[in-house]
């Protein structure tokens, strides 16, 4: 009676035993060695595999993080400096911190603005239309309004504006990863230094038209006057292409720019309201004069 | 005995309402805007200035770089200016605009219509002469004809093959071009011929052509060596690779050129263009275009200066149709819809295509069945819908392994898919992106 029992589990104990020796020794033989900071490197990063620090996901990177000699070329957008901090202690180096960026989206040619003059009826797609042709309005540089960035963004953070048909950046969820740069065919995301409260004075136009035929195409483009050029007194503002460019790491924010744009292509966002001190108005107030302006004519 | 290819194809309705117009001169417009890139290969570079008074047939950009080619003057009258103006691909692309004057020809161009049947040049000649007068492929992929003419060393050209498919719906300019111009093709052929120094020739023409076929089989006789063949009907047989397949039996390698098996081919709107360009000195800046659509009045093959306004071309041919939807340069399967009428003709469009409203539109997408149509049909031998969906994913290394630039854009995928997929927008977008990383890959820089 013993033995039935007694047999099977000396058997099935020789058995497992037998197993062990064989898996230990193959692990042995076989053992492949990782780097254990890789594991400590990963954990430490924020797990969101979006790809914004140009790898395949935070495994690539932790395993190129601590493959490097150092951490140049090398930064995940979404953690900040605060990641890049603690990945530095695990590998005790020094981090270099980097300043905070918030993608903005470098075109306000929105349905009032630009007005239509054809009908796209293909695949929803930019990077499909702008293969195609030069897009559903005059200007060849724009938003072309099908949504690839809201597409490719991971953190929630780009949304269509129905009534503009221009997507919409929260500044809150941006991590400036980076992603809807790579997305848009047009290249109208930049990313731009991140000042508090979300202050922002950009061009929101890319057009490189000269400026009478892209004014007709858009009554807020850049024309290419050069008159913010000549008032900044920091020398944050280029030409180029007949378009000007804000240097976001130059700009100090004074706002003249914004009042010399005389098609209101400059935006600024976050501040305050002005001391009415101009009677032109600024941003939304002026575009309004503008177009009244036009009408009058 | 009818000839074709073996691999997929398929049959869309033919439609070919306007193959009974006899060519027409369309009248010269006032003024004409001719883009600097109607080739395949870098721009040409302006050699006028503006203010200049140019003759027609006149070389007003010369080509820059050895896959290039020359463009000339198509009206005689004063530059305007050299700017950038919208063309057939949808973007502002630089541009001669010159106003017209007059109608007045370079000397050195024989006007007289007589058929001039002595070649007096050299093989190295003819070539060099067909890229002075800017001659390109003109079956709309627009390469530049002296480069394919020059056969690069180790390969040898066997068999010159002529073009005379047209397998685009719709589309009628080269079968009126073979009807009214069979003695001037047989004379481009024989051009040709010399060039490369080849002694077999096949014409290949689509069995729903029977008067061109029997018309140019008529004139074949009188040479060598000459064939005239009949194929069935079957998109896209126009295709190049298609097309020695369907009449040597001979693949072109993946990757490679027509003249890897020994062929070389020729559309017959270019034999045409280069009988003119070396018996008459006359450079490419007519060509003959179809205009036609079910709701027009007057669907019609006209021959057309380059840089004419296709508002010029749809006027002359009864107006713009009440219905019209959409208004394609090309066929219906490889054109391109336009987004305004004040494009300029231009060499690599041989046609013009109205269609009304309820057939332009796009149908609704939906999911893909798992039916395969689209694989048996792709004339490449290619999983259309594989590589459609690897575009989407951004998987370019498994793009190039399944082989996304041996497609020829036919558009067979697309028609044929129940789904309404847009199979070939995304293959494309896989493909243009695809050739960006190769091109890269060939100069690290």
């Amino acid at each position: 009676m013993t033995s039935t029992i007694l047999y099977p589990v000396i058997a099935l104990s020789a058995l497992g035993l037998l197993a062990a020796v064989v898996l230990y020794l193959v692990a042995q033989r076989f053992r492949v060695f990782e780097d254990p900071r890789i594991d400590e490197v990963e954990e430490a990063l924020p797990g969101a595999n979006c790809g914004g620090c140009g790898y395949a996901g935070c495994r690539n990177f932790a395993e190129a993080l601590v493959n490097s000699e150092s951490f140049e070329g090398l930064y995940c957008p979404v953690g900040g400096n605060e990641t890049m901090e603690a990945v530095a202690r695990i590998l005790g180096r020094e981090s270099t911190a980097k300043e905070p960026q918030v993608a903005v989206l470098r075109c306000n040619g929105s349905c009032e603005y630009r007005p239509k003059i054809n009908q796209y009826d293909g695949v929803s797609s930019c990077a499909v239309a702008s293969a195609l042709y030069g897009g559903d309005t005059g200007c060849q540089y724009g938003c072309l309004g099908l949504g690839d960035c809201v597409e490719v963004c991971t953190f929630d953070a780009l949304h269509m504006d129905p009534v503009t048909g221009l997507p919409v950046v929260d500044d809150d969820k941006c991590t400036a990863c980076g992603a809807c740069v790579k997305a848009c065919p047009r290249n109208l995301f930049e990313l731009r230094k991140r000042w508090k409260g979300n202050k922002k004075i950009y061009v929101a136009c890319m057009n490189e038209d000269k400026g009478g035929i892209a004014r007709k195409n858009c009554s807020v483009a850049c024309i290419g006057c050069a008159k913010c050029f000549k008032v900044c007194p920091y020398e944050a503002i280029t030409m180029n292409n007949n378009l000007a460019f804000i240097d976001s790491y130059k700009c100090k924010l004074c706002r003249k720019c914004v009042l010399e744009c005389p098609t209101a292509s400059i935006l600024e966002i976050g501040f305050p309201p002005r001391k009415e001190k101009t009677s032109e108005g600024v941003g939304e107030a002026r575009i309004e004069k503008e177009k009244t302006k036009g009408t009058d004519a | 005995m009818l000839y074709t290819f073996s691999k997929g194809g398929i049959h869309p309705p033919e439609h070919k309402i306007s193959s009974d117009s006899r060519i027409r001169d369309l009248q010269i417009p006032a003024s004409v805007v001719i883009p600097l890139s109607q080739h395949l290969g870098a721009p040409a570079r302006p050699v006028v200035n503006k203010g200049d008074v140019v003759k027609t047939g006149q070389l007003i950009a010369k080509g820059d770089g050895f896959v290039s080619s020359n463009v000339h003057a198509s009206v005689s009258g004063k530059i305007v200016k050299i700017d950038k103006a919208v063309d057939l691909s949808g973007y502002q692309r630089p541009a001669v605009f010159i106003e017209t004057a007059d109608d007045e020809w370079d000397e050195t161009i024989d006007r007289n219509p007589a058929l001039a049947t002595v070649i007096s040049l050299e093989s190295h000649d003819i070539i060099s002469r067909i890229g002075e007068m800017g001659v390109v492929g003109l079956g709309g992929a627009t390469f530049p004809s002296h480069v394919k003419l020059s056969v690069p060393r180790g390969k040898k050209a066997e068999v010159l093959i002529i073009n005379g498919v047209e397998c685009e719906p719709y589309l009628t300019s080269d079968h009126a071009l073979m009807i009214e111009k069979g003695e001037e093709i047989m004379m481009g052929i024989q051009i040709l011929r010399k060039a490369l120094g080849v002694e077999k020739v096949i014409v290949g023409i689509e069995n729903n052509k029977p008067d061109a076929i029997r018309n140019l089989s008529v004139i074949a006789k009188k040479y060598q060596a000459v064939k005239v063949a009949g194929l069935k009907v079957k998109y896209p047989q126009g295709g190049e690779k298609q097309l020695i397949k369907a009449l040597i039996n001979r693949e072109v390698p993946s990757g490679g050129l027509p003249v890897d098996v020994g062929a070389v081919a020729f559309n017959v709107g270019t034999a045409f263009a280069v009988y003119e360009a070396i018996q008459k000195n006359k450079p490419l800046f007519e060509r003959i275009v179809t205009v036609t659509g079910k709701s027009l009045k007057k669907p019609s093959n006209f021959r057309v200066r380059i840089g004419t306004p296709v508002s010029a071309l749809i006027e002359a041919a009864g107006g713009l149709p009440e219905d019209t939807g959409k208004i394609i340069a090309g066929g219906p399967m490889m054109g391109k819809a336009l987004a305004s009428t004040d494009v300029p003709v231009v060499k690599g469009c041989s046609g013009i295509l109205l269609l009304p409203e309820n057939e332009s539109k796009r149908n609704r997408i939906e999911p893909c069945i798992r039916c395969s149509k689209c694989v048996s049909v792709c004339p490449m031998g290619l999983e259309p819908y594989l590589l459609m969906s690897l575009s989407q994913k951004d998987m370019f290394d498994r793009l190039e392994e399944e082989k996304v630039m041996d497609c020829i854009e036919c558009g067979s995928c697309s028609y044929t898919c129940p789904a309404k997929r847009p199979l070939l927008d995304y293959i494309r977008l896989g493909k243009a992106r695809v050739g960006k990383i190769i091109r890269s890959r060939k100069k690290p820089a």
